[in-house]
Protein backbone atom coordinates (compact mmCIF):
# COMPACT_ATOMS: atom_id res chain seq x y z
CA UNK A 1 0.00 0.00 0.00
CA UNK A 2 1.61 3.55 -1.17
CA UNK A 3 1.15 5.41 1.95
CA UNK A 4 3.92 7.83 3.65
CA UNK A 5 3.84 5.76 6.64
CA UNK A 6 6.46 6.80 9.15
CA UNK A 7 8.81 4.65 11.62
CA UNK A 8 5.86 4.03 14.08
CA UNK A 9 3.64 2.68 11.06
CA UNK A 10 1.24 5.80 10.84
CA UNK A 11 0.56 8.39 8.35
CA UNK A 12 0.58 11.99 8.13
CA UNK A 13 -3.50 11.90 8.65
CA UNK A 14 -3.01 9.35 11.50
CA UNK A 15 -3.85 6.08 9.33
CA UNK A 16 -2.08 3.03 11.28
CA UNK A 17 -0.68 0.48 9.30
CA UNK A 18 -1.63 -2.19 12.84
CA UNK A 19 -5.03 -0.74 11.83
CA UNK A 20 -4.97 -1.24 8.81
CA UNK A 21 -4.39 -4.89 9.33
CA UNK A 22 -6.68 -5.84 11.80
CA UNK A 23 -9.81 -4.13 10.28
CA UNK A 24 -8.84 -5.66 6.42
CA UNK A 25 -8.23 -9.10 8.32
CA UNK A 26 -11.67 -8.82 9.61
CA UNK A 27 -13.52 -6.89 6.43
CA UNK A 28 -11.69 -10.11 3.84
CA UNK A 29 -14.23 -12.64 6.30
CA UNK A 30 -17.29 -10.55 5.45
CA UNK A 31 -15.88 -9.52 1.68
CA UNK A 32 -15.04 -13.29 0.98
CA UNK A 33 -17.34 -15.79 3.03
CA UNK A 34 -20.11 -13.50 4.64
CA UNK A 35 -21.26 -11.35 1.85
CA UNK A 36 -19.43 -13.47 -0.49
CA UNK A 37 -18.71 -9.76 -2.81
CA UNK A 38 -18.60 -9.88 -6.24
CA UNK A 39 -16.60 -7.13 -7.72
CA UNK A 40 -16.44 -6.22 -11.33
CA UNK A 41 -14.71 -3.28 -13.32
CA UNK A 42 -12.01 -2.38 -10.04
CA UNK A 43 -9.40 -2.05 -13.56
CA UNK A 44 -11.60 1.18 -13.94
CA UNK A 45 -9.48 2.88 -10.41
CA UNK A 46 -6.45 4.14 -10.79
CA UNK A 47 -3.03 2.10 -9.41
CA UNK A 48 -2.09 5.36 -8.09
CA UNK A 49 -3.11 9.28 -8.22
CA UNK A 50 -6.17 11.06 -6.75
CA UNK A 51 -9.47 9.40 -8.19
CA UNK A 52 -12.92 9.32 -6.36
CA UNK A 53 -15.34 6.91 -6.01
CA UNK A 54 -18.85 7.79 -6.14
CA UNK A 55 -21.67 5.45 -5.67
CA UNK A 56 -25.18 4.69 -4.52
CA UNK A 57 -25.84 3.96 -0.75
CA UNK A 58 -27.52 0.09 -0.33
CA UNK A 59 -28.34 -0.87 3.23
CA UNK A 60 -29.02 0.89 6.47
CA UNK A 61 -25.82 1.17 8.02
CA UNK A 62 -22.70 1.68 6.70
CA UNK A 63 -21.88 -2.12 5.28
CA UNK A 64 -22.02 -0.59 1.33
CA UNK A 65 -18.77 1.75 2.30
CA UNK A 66 -17.01 -0.79 4.31
CA UNK A 67 -17.30 -3.24 1.38
CA UNK A 68 -16.69 -0.80 -1.42
CA UNK A 69 -13.28 -0.01 0.61
CA UNK A 70 -12.46 -3.56 1.30
CA UNK A 71 -12.59 -4.24 -2.46
CA UNK A 72 -10.19 -1.96 -3.12
CA UNK A 73 -7.93 -3.30 -0.25
CA UNK A 74 -8.14 -6.69 -1.50
CA UNK A 75 -8.87 -6.56 -5.35
CA UNK A 76 -6.16 -4.42 -6.53
CA UNK A 77 -2.57 -4.80 -6.72
CA UNK A 78 -0.99 -2.79 -5.23
CA UNK A 79 -4.18 -2.39 -2.61
CA UNK A 80 -5.71 0.70 -2.21
CA UNK A 81 -6.97 2.52 0.83
CA UNK A 82 -10.53 4.16 -0.07
CA UNK A 83 -11.00 6.84 2.03
CA UNK A 84 -14.59 7.91 2.94
CA UNK A 85 -16.19 10.82 3.93
CA UNK A 86 -17.77 9.78 7.03
CA UNK A 87 -20.67 10.72 8.91
CA UNK A 88 -19.62 13.53 11.66
CA UNK A 89 -21.25 11.44 14.70
CA UNK A 90 -18.74 8.91 14.12
CA UNK A 91 -15.88 11.11 15.01
CA UNK A 92 -17.65 12.50 18.13
CA UNK A 93 -18.27 8.52 19.16
CA UNK A 94 -15.85 6.72 21.34
CA UNK A 95 -13.73 3.92 19.85
CA UNK A 96 -15.66 4.34 16.44
CA UNK A 97 -13.81 7.65 16.42
CA UNK A 98 -10.25 6.15 16.86
CA UNK A 99 -10.89 2.96 14.51
CA UNK A 100 -12.24 5.31 11.79
CA UNK A 101 -9.34 7.72 11.61
CA UNK A 102 -6.88 5.49 12.41
CA UNK A 103 -8.41 3.64 9.20
CA UNK A 104 -8.29 6.77 7.16
CA UNK A 105 -12.30 7.40 7.35
CA UNK A 106 -12.42 10.83 8.14
CA UNK A 107 -15.67 13.53 8.69
CA UNK A 108 -16.85 14.74 5.72
CA UNK A 109 -15.33 18.21 5.75
CA UNK A 110 -14.44 19.71 2.60
CA UNK A 111 -11.00 20.62 3.76
CA UNK A 112 -10.41 16.90 4.15
CA UNK A 113 -11.63 16.14 0.73
CA UNK A 114 -9.41 18.81 -1.21
CA UNK A 115 -6.89 18.21 1.25
CA UNK A 116 -6.37 14.53 0.38
CA UNK A 117 -6.81 14.28 -3.33
CA UNK A 118 -4.64 17.04 -3.36
CA UNK A 119 -2.15 14.46 -2.34
CA UNK A 120 -3.04 11.93 -5.04
CA UNK A 121 -5.46 9.71 -2.61
CA UNK A 122 -8.47 7.85 -3.18
CA UNK A 123 -11.86 9.59 -1.75
CA UNK A 124 -14.56 7.11 -1.50
CA UNK A 125 -18.29 9.54 -1.59
CA UNK A 126 -21.97 8.64 -1.01
CA UNK A 127 -23.48 11.79 -2.49
CA UNK A 128 -27.05 10.74 -1.33
CA UNK A 129 -25.37 11.00 2.31
CA UNK A 130 -27.65 10.10 4.93
CA UNK A 131 -30.84 10.42 3.13
CA UNK A 132 -29.24 7.23 0.70
CA UNK A 133 -28.74 4.99 3.99
CA UNK A 134 -31.85 5.76 5.13
CA UNK A 135 -33.76 3.94 1.93
CA UNK A 136 -36.63 1.10 3.22
CA UNK A 137 -36.25 -2.15 1.56
CA UNK A 138 -38.98 -1.23 -1.32
CA UNK A 139 -36.74 1.73 -2.51
CA UNK A 140 -33.67 -0.45 -2.38
CA UNK A 141 -32.91 0.03 -5.99
CA UNK A 142 -33.71 3.84 -5.76
CA UNK A 143 -31.24 6.77 -6.19
CA UNK A 144 -32.30 9.91 -3.95
CA UNK A 145 -31.20 13.17 -4.64
CA UNK A 146 -27.45 13.68 -4.88
CA UNK A 147 -25.53 16.22 -3.70
CA UNK A 148 -23.39 18.84 -5.72
CA UNK A 149 -20.53 19.42 -3.43
CA UNK A 150 -18.79 16.10 -4.56
CA UNK A 151 -19.16 17.49 -8.49
CA UNK A 152 -17.51 21.14 -7.62
CA UNK A 153 -14.69 18.82 -5.79
CA UNK A 154 -13.30 17.16 -8.76
CA UNK A 155 -13.37 20.17 -11.11
CA UNK A 156 -11.53 22.05 -8.47
CA UNK A 157 -9.13 19.28 -8.07
CA UNK A 158 -8.95 17.79 -11.91
CA UNK A 159 -10.03 14.23 -10.16
CA UNK A 160 -11.64 11.98 -12.35
CA UNK A 161 -14.99 10.49 -10.93
CA UNK A 162 -15.13 6.16 -10.93
CA UNK A 163 -18.88 6.11 -10.65
CA UNK A 164 -20.21 2.54 -8.95
CA UNK A 165 -23.41 0.52 -8.37
CA UNK A 166 -23.48 -1.64 -5.36
CA UNK A 167 -26.97 -3.93 -5.13
CA UNK A 168 -27.73 -5.85 -2.29
CA UNK A 169 -27.14 -3.56 0.98
CA UNK A 170 -31.15 -3.29 0.75
CA UNK A 171 -31.20 -7.17 1.28
CA UNK A 172 -29.02 -7.14 3.31
CA UNK A 173 -29.96 -5.21 6.22
CA UNK A 174 -33.61 -4.85 5.26
CA UNK A 175 -34.74 -2.03 6.67
CA UNK A 176 -38.79 -1.47 7.33
CA UNK A 177 -38.26 1.87 9.47
CA UNK A 178 -35.99 4.47 10.85
CA UNK A 179 -36.51 5.93 14.35
CA UNK A 180 -35.58 9.18 13.93
CA UNK A 181 -36.71 10.69 17.62
CA UNK A 182 -33.71 7.73 19.02
CA UNK A 183 -31.44 8.67 16.28
CA UNK A 184 -31.27 12.20 17.90
CA UNK A 185 -30.68 11.23 21.14
CA UNK A 186 -28.24 8.98 20.46
CA UNK A 187 -26.31 11.48 18.26
CA UNK A 188 -27.58 9.56 14.88
CA UNK A 189 -29.02 10.58 11.89
CA UNK A 190 -31.52 8.16 12.83
CA UNK A 191 -31.67 4.13 14.24
CA UNK A 192 -32.89 1.94 11.26
CA UNK A 193 -35.29 -1.12 12.29
CA UNK A 194 -35.20 -4.44 10.40
CA UNK A 195 -37.83 -7.10 10.89
CA UNK A 196 -35.71 -8.87 13.24
CA UNK A 197 -35.33 -5.68 15.42
CA UNK A 198 -31.80 -5.03 14.86
CA UNK A 199 -29.94 -3.88 11.94
CA UNK A 200 -27.48 -6.66 11.87
CA UNK A 201 -26.69 -7.12 8.54
CA UNK A 202 -27.51 -10.73 6.78
CA UNK A 203 -25.66 -13.04 5.06
CA UNK A 204 -26.79 -11.93 1.90
CA UNK A 205 -24.40 -11.95 -1.15
CA UNK A 206 -23.31 -8.07 -2.36
CA UNK A 207 -22.51 -6.74 -6.18
CA UNK A 208 -19.64 -3.98 -6.68
CA UNK A 209 -20.12 -2.70 -10.26
CA UNK A 210 -17.04 0.35 -10.91
CA UNK A 211 -18.14 1.74 -14.16
CA UNK A 212 -15.72 3.92 -16.55
CA UNK A 213 -14.01 7.13 -15.26
CA UNK A 214 -15.70 10.14 -16.08
CA UNK A 215 -14.16 13.35 -16.32
CA UNK A 216 -15.48 17.04 -16.09
CA UNK A 217 -13.71 19.98 -16.78
CA UNK A 218 -14.03 23.22 -15.21
CA UNK A 219 -13.12 25.25 -12.46
CA UNK A 220 -15.44 24.47 -9.86
CA UNK A 221 -17.12 27.58 -9.60
CA UNK A 222 -19.78 27.23 -12.68
CA UNK A 223 -23.36 28.17 -11.78
CA UNK A 224 -25.45 25.59 -10.57
CA UNK A 225 -27.09 24.51 -13.31
CA UNK A 226 -24.15 23.16 -15.12
CA UNK A 227 -22.89 21.54 -11.90
CA UNK A 228 -26.02 20.21 -11.32
CA UNK A 229 -26.45 18.81 -15.13
CA UNK A 230 -22.77 17.44 -14.41
CA UNK A 231 -23.96 15.80 -11.12
CA UNK A 232 -27.01 14.30 -13.14
CA UNK A 233 -24.63 12.14 -15.59
CA UNK A 234 -23.36 10.21 -12.61
CA UNK A 235 -26.45 9.93 -11.13
CA UNK A 236 -27.40 8.04 -14.90
CA UNK A 237 -24.41 6.34 -14.65
CA UNK A 238 -24.80 4.93 -11.57
CA UNK A 239 -28.70 4.31 -12.26
CA UNK A 240 -27.86 2.55 -14.96
CA UNK A 241 -25.48 0.46 -13.42
CA UNK A 242 -27.82 -0.51 -10.52
CA UNK A 243 -31.10 -1.03 -13.16
CA UNK A 244 -29.04 -3.25 -15.50
CA UNK A 245 -27.64 -5.52 -12.58
CA UNK A 246 -30.81 -5.45 -10.79
CA UNK A 247 -32.24 -7.23 -13.67
CA UNK A 248 -29.44 -9.85 -14.05
CA UNK A 249 -29.93 -10.45 -10.34
CA UNK A 250 -33.49 -11.08 -11.16
CA UNK A 251 -32.70 -13.70 -13.92
CA UNK A 252 -30.12 -15.44 -11.73
CA UNK A 253 -26.87 -14.11 -13.87
CA UNK B 1 21.15 42.84 15.72
CA UNK B 2 19.12 44.11 19.01
CA UNK B 3 17.02 41.40 20.05
CA UNK B 4 15.14 41.87 23.36
CA UNK B 5 13.32 38.32 24.08
CA UNK B 6 10.41 38.34 26.75
CA UNK B 7 10.24 35.86 28.13
CA UNK B 8 13.97 34.26 28.45
CA UNK B 9 14.00 32.69 31.09
CA UNK B 10 11.68 29.81 29.59
CA UNK B 11 13.58 27.02 27.90
CA UNK B 12 12.47 27.24 24.59
CA UNK B 13 13.04 31.41 25.02
CA UNK B 14 17.01 30.29 25.92
CA UNK B 15 17.80 28.07 23.36
CA UNK B 16 16.66 31.08 20.98
CA UNK B 17 18.72 33.78 22.56
CA UNK B 18 21.48 31.19 22.45
CA UNK B 19 20.70 30.71 18.77
CA UNK B 20 20.69 34.33 18.21
CA UNK B 21 23.69 35.02 20.13
CA UNK B 22 25.58 32.70 18.01
CA UNK B 23 24.28 34.24 14.96
CA UNK B 24 25.93 37.26 16.20
CA UNK B 25 23.29 39.17 17.38
CA UNK B 26 23.05 41.71 20.32
CA UNK B 27 20.58 39.79 22.65
CA UNK B 28 18.69 41.16 25.98
CA UNK B 29 15.96 39.69 27.73
CA UNK B 30 13.43 39.99 30.28
CA UNK B 31 11.60 37.45 32.70
CA UNK B 32 10.89 37.51 36.69
CA UNK B 33 12.52 34.53 36.71
CA UNK B 34 16.55 34.44 36.90
CA UNK B 35 18.82 32.30 34.22
CA UNK B 36 20.91 30.61 36.54
CA UNK B 37 24.24 29.85 35.13
CA UNK B 38 23.47 32.21 31.52
CA UNK B 39 25.82 33.46 29.66
CA UNK B 40 27.65 36.41 30.75
CA UNK B 41 27.08 38.08 26.97
CA UNK B 42 23.53 37.70 27.00
CA UNK B 43 22.18 40.44 29.56
CA UNK B 44 18.92 39.50 31.67
CA UNK B 45 16.29 42.51 33.22
CA UNK B 46 14.67 40.54 36.11
CA UNK B 47 11.84 42.72 35.69
CA UNK B 48 8.20 42.56 35.32
CA UNK B 49 6.77 43.26 31.73
CA UNK B 50 3.92 45.26 32.28
CA UNK B 51 5.67 47.64 35.05
CA UNK B 52 8.32 50.90 34.42
CA UNK B 53 11.29 48.77 34.65
CA UNK B 54 10.43 47.02 31.36
CA UNK B 55 9.66 50.26 29.55
CA UNK B 56 13.01 51.07 30.71
CA UNK B 57 14.72 48.59 28.99
CA UNK B 58 12.77 48.89 25.83
CA UNK B 59 13.99 53.17 25.69
CA UNK B 60 17.46 52.47 26.77
CA UNK B 61 18.05 49.54 24.78
CA UNK B 62 16.24 50.35 22.18
CA UNK B 63 15.93 46.88 20.91
CA UNK B 64 15.34 46.71 16.97
CA UNK B 65 13.15 43.15 16.92
CA UNK B 66 11.13 41.95 19.89
CA UNK B 67 10.27 38.64 20.61
CA UNK B 68 7.40 38.09 22.79
CA UNK B 69 7.42 34.43 24.78
CA UNK B 70 6.33 35.81 27.96
CA UNK B 71 2.65 35.01 28.22
CA UNK B 72 1.60 31.86 30.66
CA UNK B 73 0.78 28.76 29.04
CA UNK B 74 0.28 26.78 32.69
CA UNK B 75 -3.16 26.02 33.31
CA UNK B 76 -2.12 26.24 36.94
CA UNK B 77 -2.39 29.86 36.83
CA UNK B 78 -5.79 31.31 36.11
CA UNK B 79 -8.60 33.49 36.14
CA UNK B 80 -7.63 37.26 36.31
CA UNK B 81 -3.89 37.01 36.98
CA UNK B 82 -3.84 35.05 33.33
CA UNK B 83 -5.54 37.59 31.60
CA UNK B 84 -3.38 40.75 32.98
CA UNK B 85 0.03 38.57 32.37
CA UNK B 86 -1.46 37.62 28.95
CA UNK B 87 -3.54 40.00 27.23
CA UNK B 88 -2.43 42.98 29.72
CA UNK B 89 1.24 41.78 28.74
CA UNK B 90 0.99 41.57 25.03
CA UNK B 91 -0.98 44.81 24.98
CA UNK B 92 1.83 46.81 26.63
CA UNK B 93 4.80 44.86 23.93
CA UNK B 94 3.04 46.51 21.22
CA UNK B 95 2.74 49.88 23.01
CA UNK B 96 5.91 49.51 24.05
CA UNK B 97 7.40 48.26 20.21
CA UNK B 98 5.19 51.61 18.55
CA UNK B 99 6.66 53.62 21.37
CA UNK B 100 10.68 53.10 20.97
CA UNK B 101 11.04 52.50 17.48
CA UNK B 102 10.95 48.45 17.08
CA UNK B 103 10.85 47.40 13.68
CA UNK B 104 10.11 43.38 14.31
CA UNK B 105 7.60 42.11 16.70
CA UNK B 106 7.31 38.58 16.77
CA UNK B 107 4.48 37.16 19.19
CA UNK B 108 5.12 33.26 20.02
CA UNK B 109 1.40 31.71 20.69
CA UNK B 110 0.18 28.13 20.38
CA UNK B 111 -1.46 26.09 17.86
CA UNK B 112 -4.84 25.38 20.26
CA UNK B 113 -6.06 28.60 19.24
CA UNK B 114 -8.02 26.58 16.58
CA UNK B 115 -9.55 24.32 18.86
CA UNK B 116 -10.03 20.66 19.25
CA UNK B 117 -13.93 19.86 18.12
CA UNK B 118 -15.26 16.13 16.44
CA UNK B 119 -15.77 17.97 13.59
CA UNK B 120 -12.52 20.33 12.83
CA UNK B 121 -10.54 19.86 10.15
CA UNK B 122 -7.55 17.90 10.19
CA UNK B 123 -4.43 20.62 9.00
CA UNK B 124 -6.07 24.11 10.39
CA UNK B 125 -4.77 26.49 8.00
CA UNK B 126 -3.78 30.14 9.13
CA UNK B 127 -7.18 31.80 7.46
CA UNK B 128 -9.44 29.67 9.91
CA UNK B 129 -11.10 31.59 13.22
CA UNK B 130 -10.18 30.35 16.87
CA UNK B 131 -12.89 27.89 17.72
CA UNK B 132 -11.04 27.11 21.12
CA UNK B 133 -12.78 29.69 23.11
CA UNK B 134 -16.13 27.60 22.67
CA UNK B 135 -14.77 24.18 24.16
CA UNK B 136 -12.27 25.48 26.32
CA UNK B 137 -12.49 28.98 28.20
CA UNK B 138 -9.32 28.67 30.37
CA UNK B 139 -7.61 29.73 27.41
CA UNK B 140 -9.66 32.73 26.41
CA UNK B 141 -6.97 35.00 27.32
CA UNK B 142 -4.26 33.53 24.52
CA UNK B 143 -6.55 32.96 22.14
CA UNK B 144 -7.43 37.34 22.96
CA UNK B 145 -3.74 37.85 22.84
CA UNK B 146 -3.12 36.00 19.85
CA UNK B 147 -5.68 37.94 18.18
CA UNK B 148 -4.52 41.32 19.61
CA UNK B 149 -1.27 40.87 18.31
CA UNK B 150 -2.50 40.27 14.84
CA UNK B 151 -4.11 43.51 15.10
CA UNK B 152 -0.74 44.70 15.00
CA UNK B 153 -0.32 44.04 11.11
CA UNK B 154 -2.81 46.53 10.21
CA UNK B 155 -2.66 48.94 13.41
CA UNK B 156 0.68 49.24 12.88
CA UNK B 157 1.89 48.96 9.16
CA UNK B 158 5.56 50.58 9.95
CA UNK B 159 5.74 47.61 12.65
CA UNK B 160 6.53 44.38 10.68
CA UNK B 161 4.76 41.91 13.32
CA UNK B 162 4.80 37.95 12.96
CA UNK B 163 2.15 35.82 14.33
CA UNK B 164 3.72 32.41 15.43
CA UNK B 165 1.06 29.26 16.03
CA UNK B 166 3.37 26.81 17.55
CA UNK B 167 2.73 23.44 18.20
CA UNK B 168 3.61 21.79 21.65
CA UNK B 169 7.17 21.23 22.27
CA UNK B 170 8.64 18.73 23.24
CA UNK B 171 12.66 17.43 24.09
CA UNK B 172 15.11 17.72 27.54
CA UNK B 173 13.77 20.24 29.17
CA UNK B 174 10.16 18.35 29.39
CA UNK B 175 8.62 21.91 29.91
CA UNK B 176 5.52 22.91 27.79
CA UNK B 177 1.80 21.69 27.91
CA UNK B 178 2.29 18.21 26.26
CA UNK B 179 5.56 17.23 28.03
CA UNK B 180 4.21 18.44 31.82
CA UNK B 181 1.52 15.68 30.92
CA UNK B 182 3.67 13.22 29.96
CA UNK B 183 5.98 13.84 32.87
CA UNK B 184 4.43 10.84 35.09
CA UNK B 185 4.86 7.13 34.78
CA UNK B 186 1.32 6.75 33.90
CA UNK B 187 -0.96 9.30 31.40
CA UNK B 188 -4.40 9.45 30.98
CA UNK B 189 -6.23 8.73 27.63
CA UNK B 190 -10.13 9.26 27.34
CA UNK B 191 -11.25 6.04 26.79
CA UNK B 192 -12.28 5.68 22.87
CA UNK B 193 -10.54 8.21 21.51
CA UNK B 194 -6.64 8.81 20.76
CA UNK B 195 -6.07 11.93 19.27
CA UNK B 196 -3.30 12.73 17.41
CA UNK B 197 -1.20 15.44 18.34
CA UNK B 198 1.69 17.84 17.06
CA UNK B 199 4.93 18.82 18.70
CA UNK B 200 8.58 19.69 17.47
CA UNK B 201 11.61 19.55 19.15
CA UNK B 202 12.79 22.44 21.61
CA UNK B 203 15.59 23.12 19.31
CA UNK B 204 13.49 23.34 16.02
CA UNK B 205 10.98 25.79 17.92
CA UNK B 206 14.15 28.08 18.75
CA UNK B 207 15.29 27.25 14.99
CA UNK B 208 11.85 28.55 13.85
CA UNK B 209 11.44 31.64 15.46
CA UNK B 210 15.55 32.40 15.04
CA UNK B 211 14.71 32.37 11.43
CA UNK B 212 11.62 34.65 11.95
CA UNK B 213 13.73 37.19 13.49
CA UNK B 214 16.25 37.12 10.49
CA UNK B 215 13.80 37.03 7.84
CA UNK B 216 11.54 38.89 9.04
CA UNK B 217 8.62 37.42 7.96
CA UNK B 218 5.13 39.21 7.98
CA UNK B 219 2.12 37.82 8.93
CA UNK B 220 0.19 35.13 10.97
CA UNK B 221 2.15 31.68 10.60
CA UNK B 222 1.12 28.36 11.66
CA UNK B 223 4.76 26.48 13.14
CA UNK B 224 5.45 22.76 13.06
CA UNK B 225 7.53 19.78 12.17
CA UNK B 226 7.31 15.85 11.89
CA UNK B 227 4.00 14.41 11.10
CA UNK B 228 1.46 14.18 14.10
CA UNK B 229 1.31 11.00 16.07
CA UNK B 230 -2.08 9.26 18.05
CA UNK B 231 -1.34 10.23 21.59
CA UNK B 232 -1.24 6.47 22.63
CA UNK B 233 1.88 6.34 20.02
CA UNK B 234 3.63 9.35 21.78
CA UNK B 235 3.06 8.01 25.47
CA UNK B 236 4.41 4.26 24.42
CA UNK B 237 7.20 5.72 22.65
CA UNK B 238 8.13 7.74 25.89
CA UNK B 239 7.79 4.36 28.06
CA UNK B 240 4.95 5.50 29.80
CA UNK B 241 1.84 3.66 30.69
CA UNK B 242 -1.59 4.89 28.67
CA UNK B 243 -4.32 4.62 31.14
CA UNK B 244 -7.35 4.61 29.14
CA UNK B 245 -10.20 6.33 31.95
CA UNK B 246 -13.75 7.30 30.69
CA UNK B 247 -14.60 10.67 30.50
CA UNK B 248 -16.90 10.47 33.37
CA UNK B 249 -14.22 8.67 35.63
CA UNK B 250 -11.58 11.35 34.42
CA UNK B 251 -12.77 13.74 35.27
CA UNK B 252 -13.32 12.74 38.87
CA UNK B 253 -9.73 11.34 38.92
CA UNK B 254 -7.67 14.59 37.06
CA UNK B 255 -5.23 15.95 39.89
CA UNK B 256 -5.36 12.67 42.23
CA UNK B 257 -3.44 10.15 42.49
CA UNK B 258 -0.59 11.42 40.10
CA UNK B 259 -2.57 12.36 37.63
CA UNK B 260 -1.91 15.85 35.61
CA UNK B 261 -4.33 18.98 37.32
CA UNK B 262 -6.41 19.79 33.95
CA UNK B 263 -9.00 22.08 33.58
CA UNK B 264 -12.66 20.46 31.81
CA UNK B 265 -11.96 22.19 28.52
CA UNK B 266 -8.67 20.23 28.53
CA UNK B 267 -10.50 17.21 27.79
CA UNK B 268 -11.50 17.75 24.56
CA UNK B 269 -7.74 17.42 24.04
CA UNK B 270 -7.80 14.25 24.86
CA UNK B 271 -10.44 13.55 22.62
CA UNK B 272 -9.72 15.52 19.38
CA UNK B 273 -6.72 16.62 17.41
CA UNK B 274 -5.43 19.75 16.96
CA UNK B 275 -2.90 19.69 13.65
CA UNK B 276 -1.91 22.40 11.70
CA UNK B 277 -0.82 23.27 8.21
CA UNK B 278 2.54 24.92 8.35
CA UNK B 279 3.20 25.37 4.49
CA UNK B 280 3.51 29.01 4.52
CA UNK B 281 5.45 29.62 7.80
CA UNK B 282 7.59 26.92 5.41
CA UNK B 283 7.54 28.63 2.42
CA UNK B 284 7.95 31.74 3.82
CA UNK B 285 11.16 31.33 5.62
CA UNK B 286 12.88 27.62 4.55
CA UNK B 287 12.38 26.22 7.89
CA UNK B 288 12.89 22.32 8.04
CA UNK B 289 13.04 20.43 11.75
CA UNK B 290 16.39 18.44 12.13
CA UNK B 291 14.75 16.42 14.55
CA UNK B 292 12.17 14.28 13.51
CA UNK B 293 9.13 12.35 15.84
CA UNK B 294 11.46 9.48 16.80
CA UNK B 295 14.44 11.64 17.92
CA UNK B 296 12.04 14.08 19.56
CA UNK B 297 10.69 11.54 21.33
CA UNK B 298 14.02 9.68 22.34
CA UNK B 299 15.68 12.97 23.46
CA UNK B 300 12.41 13.26 26.14
CA UNK B 301 12.48 10.31 26.71
CA UNK B 302 16.66 10.35 27.43
CA UNK B 303 16.23 13.70 29.78
CA UNK B 304 12.89 12.33 31.29
CA UNK B 305 12.73 7.99 31.62
CA UNK B 306 9.78 6.73 33.17
CA UNK B 307 11.44 5.39 36.18
CA UNK B 308 13.41 8.98 37.22
CA UNK B 309 10.45 8.73 39.94
CA UNK B 310 10.43 5.94 41.26
CA UNK B 311 14.27 5.82 41.30
CA UNK B 312 14.32 9.05 43.22
CA UNK B 313 11.81 8.05 45.53
CA UNK B 314 13.66 5.14 46.29
CA UNK B 315 17.02 6.52 46.43
CA UNK B 316 15.33 8.93 49.58
CA UNK B 317 13.54 5.85 50.90
CA UNK B 318 17.67 4.49 51.28
CA UNK B 319 19.03 7.65 52.46
CA UNK B 320 15.97 7.63 55.38
CA UNK B 321 16.29 4.03 56.13
CA UNK B 322 20.70 4.74 56.26
CA UNK B 323 19.78 7.56 59.07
Amino acid sequence: MELPFNAYGVDPYGVSKWHLRVIFEAMSFFYRSYFRVRCHGIEHIPARGRAMVVGNHSGGVAVDGAMVVTSCFLEMEPPRLAQGMAEKFIAATPVASTWASRCGQFPGLPEHAVRLLEEDRLLMIFPEGARGTAKLYPQRYDLVDFGTGFMRLALKTRTPIIPFGFLGGGAAIPTVANLYGLGKVLGMPYVPVTPYVLPLPLPVPLEIHYGEPMVFEGTGNEEDTVIQGYVEQVKERIAGIVERRRHERWEGR
Amino acid sequence: MRILILGIGGAVARRVALQLRDKGHTVFGIDTRPWEGGPSDIEVHEVDLRKRPAEDVFRTRRPEAVVHMATVTSLRVQGEERHRINLGGTRVVFEHCREYGVKHAVFVGRHTFYGAAPDSALYHTEDEPPKELASFPELADLVAADLYASTALWRYPELTTSVLRVCYSLGPSAQGTLATFMRGRRVPMVAGYDPLFQFLHEDDVASAITLTVEKRVRGVFNVAGPQPLPLSVIIRQAQRQPVPLPMMVLRQLLGRFGLPRLPPGALYHLQYPIVVDAKAFREATGFTYRFDEVRTIESFLAAHPPHAHAARSSSIGSRRSGC
